[in-house]
This record gives C-alpha cells, structure tokens and sequence, in this order.
C-alpha cells in the first residue's frame, strides 16, 4: 500500500524507466519513417544570397522543406513574434536553420548536411552585450527615492560589477520529434521531447494554417527539460511537421548532442551592476541595481526571464530605497531561452556576492549582516508586496549555520589556512523564490485539469503538466488519492496528449504541484462530491465502495468527471502598468552554506560540503522533494565552478560533452537537504513550489566560500580554476 | 563498420540510450563479456560471439534486479535516460566489488553522467543494493 | 544520431601476419579498442577507408615478466588489465593512476595502452607514466621488431617515429629498484571523465638529503609528452631546498611549451606545471 500526500510512493513511472521499457521519442519508429535534418547558417549574420546542392547526390530522393514551403506563418508563435521557423532572407545567428531535408535512411539524410552549400553574405554581427544597440524589453521596479537616499551622510557605500556567463541544460536525452501529417484532412500530429504540450499545439496550427481541432501533440517519457524543453521543441517540432506535410511520409528528427548544445537555448548570460548604501551598523539604506541580460538574436521569453530576474534582484531583504533597472539585449548568437531559476539565479548571484561585500565593509560577518537586513511578515519587498505569510529567514540562516558548522568552520579555517597547500572556506546565501508565474501570468494561463471516473471504478486525471524527471505523475497520484481516500495505483495519469487533456499550462515556473496539483486536488474532490451528493457514495467510504459507486455512476449516467479552472487566491493584486503589486502568490525561502577547498597547487575548487535548508510549504514526497533540492544544487555547482560557453565569433566552440563540463559523480559533495514547513493555503496540502529554488543559492554561496578561503573577490561566474588563478595573480602581483 | 548501439536499439532493445555519441556520458553502456562498455564507441565486429546483457536482460520475468528494486525504492531515478547505463555500471560494480564503500560508488559510477539527480539517490540505492543481496550474487 | 558510415570498413584479420601484410600495403588502418577512433567517427571525421581491428590479436596481449626484470606490456592490453594486474600496482604505480583516470570504468575496459600511444595526443594519460619509468616500445610489421626507448617515439604534433607497416605491438617497463618515490598527478576539467590539462609522472631517487636521480614527464604542455631535462638537471645531485626547488621550477619553463586552446590557458599550465613539480619535491608541505 502505498502512501498518499506526505510520503515517499515510489515513481509511477519508475519500473518502466528501470526495466528500459519507458519509450522516449527515439525509441519509436512509425512504418515509412524518413529522418529529418537542419541545415544551420555558419555565420552569426547575413543575407542569404542563395543554396547551391552538390549535384553528387540524388536530391530526388530527398523532401527539401525552405521557407517558401511554409503553409501558414513562418513565425515561431510565443512572445514577440519575431523569430523564423526558417530563415528566409536574412540570418541573425549561427546554427539559425535555414531548410530541413528528409530521407528514409538517416545515414543518407545526416550524409546531406556536407553537401548543401547556403551562400550568405556576411554582415558585422554584435557579440557582445556592450555592443548591443537593440533591446528587446526593460522593466523597472522603483521603492522609495535611491538617489535621495544615496545622498545622505555617515553611509558606506560599496559597489560593484557582476557576471555570469550562459549555460546549457544539458538534458541527457537530446531534443526529438515524430511528426505525422494528413494533408487530405488538413491535419498533423507530434509526439516528442517536451514539457509544453500546448506551446506547441498552438503554434503548429499557425505555422501549418491549421484549425488548432487538427492538430494533436503527444508528450512522450521525456529525459530532462530544465527548461531547455519549455519553449525551444516548438521550433523541432515545427520542423518535423512541415517535412511530414511536404513529404506525406511521418519524420523523426533527433538531435545529435553537438547541434543540441550549439544552436538551442540557454540561460541567459548577465552582467549586474549593484551600488548599495548602509548605515555603519550594517543597515541597508539603499539599493541601486542595474541588471543585463544578453538575449541572443531573437526575443524568446526574454521578457519573462528579465522579469523574474528584476523582481528577485533585491532579495529577502528589507530596504526602504531600491532601484532595480532590468534590461534584455539583442546580439547575433543562439536566442537563450528558459533554463531552470528563469533569471533569478542570475540576480541572485549578484546579490548574495553583494551582500557578503557589504558585510566586510562595515565590519560584520555575512550571516550578522544579513539579519540585520530580512524581510518579516509585514514588510514589503521592492515590488511593493507586502509579506502577508510567515517567514522566518533567521531560523532558516540559524538552522543552516548549525547545520554546517558554520562559526566554528570559519573560525578554524582561518587558523589553518595561512600555512595550507588546501584553503578552506565556508560561504552563505539566503534567498527566495517566488512560485507560479509572476503577476497576472497564472489568471492570463487560466489553467484546466479535469478528473474523472472510470468504467472500471478507477479513475484518471486528466493534465497537460509533463513528467519530465521531477516527479509529475507521482505527485498528482498522491494528490488525487489523498483527496479521494484511495490509494495511488488506484489513479491513472493521462499521457499529456492534446487530444485528450485540457490546458493546465506549461511544466515551468515551479508551477505543477503548487498550482496545477492543486487544480488535480479540486476537481478529484469535485467526483467525490458528485458520488456523495448523488447519494451513491456515503460520505466516509472504502476503497471498494468508492470503485463500486464510481461503475454504478457511470453505467448510468454516461460518464463522472470534474473541471478546475484556476482562480486566483483572494488579496493577491498585481499592477502590469506601474509593474508592482503582489509579484507572485507565495516564496519558498531558503538558506544554502557551501564548504569549498581551494588547491593553490592546482587551483582546483571543489565543494566539500552542501547544506541546504528551505521553507517549502509542505513537502508532499520528502524523495522526490530531496530530489529536486539535490539535482538543482548540483546543477548550481556546474554553473558555479565548472559550466563554461566558450564563444568564438558567435558559435560554442566546445559543443561536446568532452569539452563542456557538466560535474561527475567524483565531482559533487554530499547535498545535505532539510525542509521546514510552513502550509501554504493556496497549494495542494499547503505545498509551494520548488522546482526552480535550488538553482539560486549555490552559486553565490560557493563563491562567497572562495572568498572567504582566499583574499580574492570572484565576481564572474564560471569562476573556473584559470580564472582563479588570473585573480590570485592579480592581488598577489 | 556499425556502432553496436545503433544495433541494439535497431533489434528493439531501445533501453540502451543515446545521449552524447561520444563516450562521454555512459547512458548507452552495455555488458560486453561481462565487462561495461559504451556501445557507442564499440563496433559490431567487436561484439561477434559476445554475450552482452542490456538493461531488458537484468530482470527475470516480473522480479526486478536488486539493483533497479533500489533505485525504485530510493528514487536513483528521475527522467531515466540515464538509468539503464547508470543500473548497468552499478551491477558491474558490485559483481567486481561486492561490498563498496561509498568513495567506491562514486568512482565506479563516474562514467555515468545524471543531470537530474546529484546523484545522492543514486549512491544510496547502490548502497541499499548491496545491503539486500546475499555476497556476490550481483 | 547515427554517424555517416560510409566508406568505412573494420575488417577483423584472420591473424596478426594478416593483419601486418594489410598494414603493410598501406591498405589498412590500425584499430585497437577504438575509444579514441570511434569518437571521431562519431563525430564524422574519422578518415574514411579501412582499418584492421587488433583486439583479436593474442600476440598483442598479456602482461608477462621479462627475463632481465622489468614487464612487457602488450599493446592491446587495456588499462582495466593494467590497473587489475597486481605486478602493475606494486612495481609501475604511476601507470595504474594513469589506466585509472582515462575516462571512467568503461573507457578503461576498451581502451589500449598501444592505442594511448599510437593515437598520440598530447593529453595522452599513459605516456608521462611510460616515459618517467623509461620505457621503452615494441614496434612490429612484417618486416619485424625493432625497439626504441619510448622518450623520442613522439617527435612532433600527432607524429612518431612509426614507418608504414608498424604497428606498437609491447611495451617494455625496465626492472626498478626499490629506492625510487613516485608521484603521478593528472589535472582534469573534472576530477574524472577528463582530458588531462597538466599531467605530471615523476619518480625520484635520494641519497640522504642528495637528489641522485630524477626523471620528470609532463603532458598537455607541449605538441608531445615531454622529459623535462632541464628540470631535472636543475636538481640531480643537488639537495632539496627552497632554492633548489625554486630553480627547478624556473628550469622547467624551458622543458615546455604550453598554450591556450578550448580546456584551458598556457598560462594555467605554466603555474601549475610548476606547482605541481613543487609539491613532488617537497610532500611534507602538501596538507
């Protein structure tokens, strides 16, 4: 018997995944299959003048789709509408693709990428942020007056210039699509990679000119997303769709992991300037943050990352005076898109790098500094939300310095560092991370999922969310099951499939569990309700008394579901004009101490030890939960320590997974993960979500251990072994 | 000149994943004469007369291998396209090492790479693996 | 994805005299347990044609005793063979760091110590080890064996003193005395599944406080894997000092010749290149 919300129920999916059995994209093969590929532009920018074929080959036996066959609009339907499905006259990146060919043996179709030529005229791209000179969004939050606050006396003011560079998500099963289209009947249909059924079904039908009723999007078991999958597969996806219209033949199209890491996107890369005012005891005055994003060619969700990133660039800090200038540039690289912590991480790095600067400057340690400094319940945040929920940031900091051993650590670090070949240090970062969409985003998603009974007396929820790894299906089972009195294999989970599940939005956002399961829990009450109410169910019941009443309903009656649209909590107000109000429903908030060595013989940092406490609400799955924690800090320690782009002219160089370093299991500490709860009313079982939490804290706190085991200052991020020794040369010159 | 994955997964046994073509990351590892090896860097030839076990041959009928019972139990998997090479490399761990120490786990699995977990499920199902087999049985 | 296979052909020889006479047309390739081959055919560049495979070769197999002391490796041994081979661990311990550090457990179960050679990359793992214990190499063809010591087999960027037709059939580890300390130390992009950034084998005598003998490797500093004479003349029958230490490093600047490519910086590799050799020198300070 397995547990309902609150306990470990095994994966769902899981024996499936163990045995081999679990069928990713790849592993399926409609009959008449032709494989597809896409020929990419080599120069970051330029007009194309034309495409030359090598006449070696027999291009007859190929299906060649360009631009011109685009039925409807060659227009990747998201935010600004801007970027091609194709390019047609002009590129504005490398890898941007500018026509797909298709044959029945992949060998033949992969053998085609040498022999087609696209003669582009070059143009000068920009590659830099300096450079950029088009923006495609800012945003600013204003509280109280910076500059007037900034003018005063007896305040010490420290500033100071961050980075981080992009970083690829790095799923191990790379982007993929089968696409089936029926030109008679004017429809298609895809199955893949992917964790936004419905990003793709609507834009598919713009794309083909098709009534969105004809198109179908099937998710299929689907190896990671982070983000890497939101929005990026409605350009795959799109292209297997247009060679299965040209072709009438299905299409699979698989990316191999070069390609996958040198044209998809990734997080966004920023540089953070932060000039912050306190008084001589350590409290803050004033915070006046410039944030940039560098966004690469096209728009993507640019916007939508620069919002969040803007929005948590202040942190969980009560300051009476903060400017946050949030800007996103257009360059001549690969858009980046969506990746895990969606602009947070970014400004938090910053931040939290920051903040332990400030602490030395006034001469206080960086877990004193900080109390003096967090919000509580009734304070207001930068974008003007009032904290109308509990939050304790100093027994989460408490919590974790015990945890770790931080005072004492610290301390003996210090003693033994000066004569050690191995310097050690002990870092912190407190942050927060707000859950579902910002603002009006989750009103405007207006999110469905139905729950229904089935002829058997078992019963099926009905969801667009996807199981990408973190535990969707197992989720939703437990919650289903809680609010019904049954048990989890007594709940089935549809396959995300558009013919058949209704809209609960997007798997993004720390959104599925907070927002979408409690959506599954509402409508599974809602069939409780209706047995009960019908007289068919008495309102306690057993298992085989729920089944019995659920066949008994449906027999006569046709068929026992229920639909829960979101609703908005009540007291959340969210202002797009002025860009202020309640930012989010709720945060998860959370304290994260890093223990480092740094080998001055090898210049190696490694991460000794990971304590990572958070307030989660209520953990509904402590596995998968603990999962989640892990897996997100270990992605911060690549991004941290080991993840870096290397651009040249525009392209990623080192598009392999030889030479872009993801951390092994030799690589990563014990991730030591502890979890308060504080119910939120407006999750399922008082749940918030956590998906993207851990993404934020370890970077910054990795980096303020290094500072704290050497006398440099990193400030940009990879802080790889090269760049440490290049700043130890500098203070040491 | 064929790569034994593309074989493999040819024949029906789609358990063995593709995940970087480049023998980087271990998520098409397979048995070969009892030894690990990436099928993505081995060739057909080099597979002639070999027994090779895939993922579909640990279980027997309905009854899981310790090992894939574990990472069931301790949740070593989270998307699972990872988890057929990174079961495969823990199985030829303990059949070597029957009794590892956790130093031992990380080293033996390093070849695999997991981008969801951290692996620190995965440790502790290989550990819990070994606690429930009887010696040497891996 | 399936790379484009075509115009390649392994072909598995009817023996290793089979194998030599297609080696020795110029009709064939040499293929070991392919780690390194089969990236690049993943990878669509591996040049097209024909390769003979040696894995089935016995001849090319086996770690055996020399007559004079010292082993005989053969070239298709893999580096799970090396690391398993207790002779291996108590005489040639840099060698069994090195097999236990190329990739993860399944690359070392294919991968050949003739094929770390013969592929000749500068990052090579094994060939610092090899060269610090002054090997020496087996080459083989038709027209038979001849040996070289190992030191000068790379003479220059992917190039070695290989005629057509040869093939690395053993190589041959000298019989050691016990009074040698070793110190082998690989620096990664990570601490496994790597490519070597700095690889320093080092193994030293001392007579008293004296230097008596040293012999200094690196790799990834330079086109080719490189003894560091200058280095060690710097310090061969000198005892250890700051200043001796100090010189040592500075002599060892002239020994290589690092650069920046896509892993890493001429000037990382210059710092601890040195660093490293320190700390060999002076293991009590290493905490």
């Amino acid at each position: 018997m397995q547990p309902g919300a609150g306990g470990s129920a095994v994966r769902r999916e899981g024996r499936a995944k163990l045995t081999g059995r679990a069928l990713y994209v790849d592993d399926v093969a409609p009959p008449g299959l032709i494989h597809g590929v896409t020929i990419r532009s080599p120069v970051s920018r330029g007009t194309i003048r034309g495409l030359r074929f090598d006449p070696s080959l027999d291009w007859s036996e190929y299906t060649i789709v360009t631009a011109a066959d685009i039925p409807g609009i060659n227009i990747v339907k998201l935010i600004a509408d801007d970027q091609p499905y194709l390019a047609d006259r002009v590129v504005q990146h490398a890898e941007e693709p500018v026509l797909l060919v298709a044959h029945p043996d992949p060998m033949r179709a992969e053998a085609a990428r040498r022999l087609i030529t696209i003669d582009i005229d070059p143009l000068p791209p920009v590659l830099s942020m300096d450079e950029a000179s088009e923006e495609f969004k800012r945003y600013s939050v204003v509280k109280g007056d910076v500059d007037r606050a900034l003018s005063a006396a007896d305040l010490v003011v420290v500033e100071g210039d961050y980075s981080t560079g992009a970083q690829e998500q790095l799923y191990i099963e790379p982007n993929g699509m089968i696409a089936v289209a029926d030109r008679e009947h004017g429809g298609v249909t895809v199955w893949g990679s992917m964790q936004c059924p419905y990003y793709i079904h609507g834009a598919l039908a713009a794309l083909l000119n098709l009534p969105e009723a004809r198109v179908r999007v099937v998710q299929m078991e689907t190896g990671g997303g982070f983000g890497g999958k939101e929005e990026y597969p409605t350009i795959i996806a799109g292209h297997a769709a247009l060679l299965a219209w040209k072709s009438g033949r299905p299409v699979k199209m698989i990316y191999g992991r070069s390609e996958d890491m040198a044209s998809t996107t990734k997080r966004h890369p920023s540089r953070t300037r932060h000039r912050t005012a306190v008084t001589r005891d350590g409290q803050l005055v004033a915070m006046d943050i410039d944030f940039m994003l560098d966004g690469g060619a096209y728009c993507t969700l640019s916007p939508v990352v620069l919002s969040r990133g803007t929005i948590h660039a202040a942190g969980p800090y009560d300051c009476p005076n903060v400017r946050v200038r949030g800007r996103v540039v257009k360059t001549n690289v690969p858009p980046h898109g969506a990746f895990r912590g969606f602009g947070a991480p970014q400004s938090i790095f910053a931040l939290e790098r920051q903040m332990d600067r400030v602490a030395q400057a006034v001469g206080l340690d960086p877990a004193e500094f900080r109390r003096r400094n967090f919000v509580r319940n009734g304070d207001t945040l930068a974008v003007g939300q009032t904290i109308r929920e509990p939050v304790d940031m100093h027994a989460l900091l408490q919590r974790a310095l015990t945890l770790s051993g931080f005072a004492a650590k610290r301390a003996a670090f210090a003693r033994a560092n000066p004569s050690a070949r191995v310097r050690k240090g002990i870092g912190l970062a407190t942050f927060m991370h707000g859950a579902g969409f910002t603002g009006s985003g989750e009103v405007h998603l207006a999110s469905v999922v139905t729950v229904e009974g089935a002829a058997d007396g078992g019963v099926r929820v009905l969801a667009a969310s996807t199981e990408i790894g973190q535990g969707t299906n197992t989720i939703f089972s437990q919650i289903a099951a809680e609010a019904l009195g049954l048990e989890i294999d007594d709940i089935e989970i549809a396959q995300p499939d558009t013919a058949v599940v209704p809209n609960s939005g997007p798997t993004v956002a720390s959104r599925t569990c907070m927002v979408v399961g409690k959506l599954v829990e509402s409508a599974a009450t809602g069939i409780r309700r209706t047995l009960v109410d019908s007289g068919y169910l008495p309102s306690t019941y057993t298992r085989a008394q729920f089944h019995h009443a659920c066949e008994r309903y449906i027999a006569r009656f046709g068929d026992l579901r229920s639909t829960s649209q979101y609703t908005p909590p009540p007291n959340v107000r969210w202002d797009d004009e002025t860009y202020t109000g309640d930012a989010y429903a709720t945060y998860a908030w959370a304290a994260y101490v890093a223990e480092v060595s740094v080998d001055l013989v090898t210049w190696e940092i490694h991460v000794d030890d990971f304590v990572a406490v958070q307030e989660v609400g209520r953990v509904i799955n402590p596995t998968l939960a603990t999962g989640q924690i892990e897996g997100g800090v270990a992605q911060g320690i690549g991004w941290a320590l080991y993840e870096d782009v290397v651009w040249r002219e525009g392209r990623m160089a080192n598009a392999q997974m030889t030479n872009y370093i993801m951390p092994t299991s030799m690589d990563l500490p014990p991730i030591r993960v502890y979890f308060e709860e504080v119910p939120y009313a407006g999750g399922p079982g008082g749940a918030k979500g956590i998906g993207e939490l851990p993404m934020d804290g370890a970077a910054p706190a990795i980096f303020n251990a290094v500072a704290d085991a050497t006398d440099v200052d990193p400030r940009d991020l990879p802080l790889t072994p090269e760049r440490l020794l290049s700043l130890w040369a500098a203070r040491h010159a | 000149m064929a790569r034994l994955l593309d074989v493999l997964r040819a024949a029906g046994l789609t358990g063995t994943k593709e995940g970087c073509g480049e023998g980087e990351c271990g998520a098409c590892a397979v048995l070969l004469n009892g030894a690990l090896v990436n099928s993505c860097l081995t060739p057909l030839a080099h597979a002639a007369g070999a027994a090779i076990t895939t993922i579909e041959g640990l279980a027997s009928d309905e009854q899981l291998h310790a090992v894939q019972q574990a990472f069931l139990d301790c949740g070593g998997a989270q998307c699972g396209i990872c988890t057929p090479g990174m079961v495969l490399a823990a199985v030829s761990l303990l059949r070597r090492n029957p009794n590892p120490t956790e130093d031992a786990v990380r080293e033996g699995l390093a070849g695999n790479l997991c981008r969801c977990t951290g692996y620190g499920r995965i440790f502790a199902a290989v550990l819990e693996a070994c606690r429930r087999m009887p010696q040497a049985t891996a | 994805m399936i790379p484009v296979l075509d115009g390649l052909d392994l072909h598995v020889p009817a023996g290793l005299d089979d194998a030599l006479r297609m080696l020795a047309s110029g009709d064939a390739r040499p293929f070991a347990g392919g780690t390194d081959l089969m990236v690049l055919l993943d990878a669509g560049r591996l040049p097209p044609g024909r390769y003979v495979s040696l894995w089935e070769l016995a001849e090319l197999r086996g770690i055996r005793e020399e007559p004079r002391g010292g082993v005989s490796i053969g070239a298709l041994v893999t580096f799970s063979e090396i690391r398993r081979s207790h002779a291996m661990a108590e005489r040639y311990p840099m060698l069994c760091a090195a097999a236990a550090q190329i990739g993860g457990v399944a690359t070392q179960n294919r991968a050949t110590i003739g094929g770390n050679i013969a592929n000749a990359s500068p990052a090579a793992d094994a060939p610092p080890a090899l060269v610090a214990y002054d090997a020496e190499i087996e080459l083989l063809s038709l027209d038979g064996v001849r040996r070289l010591p190992y030191a000068g087999f790379h003479t220059g960027y992917k190039q070695m003193q290989l005629a057509r037709g040869e093939i690395v059939s053993r190589v041959l580890l000298p019989a050691r005395d016990r009074g040698w300390r070793d110190g082998y130390h690989k620096v990664g992009t990570r601490r496994a599944q790597a490519i070597s950034k700095v690889c320093m084998a080092g193994s030293i005598r001392l007579d008293g406080d004296i230097v008596s003998d040293i012999r200094l490797a690196l790799g990834s500093v330079a086109p080719t894997v490189v003894r560091c004479r200058a280095a060690e003349a710097a310090l061969r029958g000198r005892s250890i000092t700051d200043e001796t230490v100090d010189g040592a490093a500075q002599a060892l600047l002239a020994d290589i010749a690092p650069i920046d490519d896509i892993r890493s910086t001429a000037a990382y590799r210059r710092s601890v290149a040195q660093n490293l050799l320190s700390a060999f020198l002076r293991p009590a300070d290493q905490k």
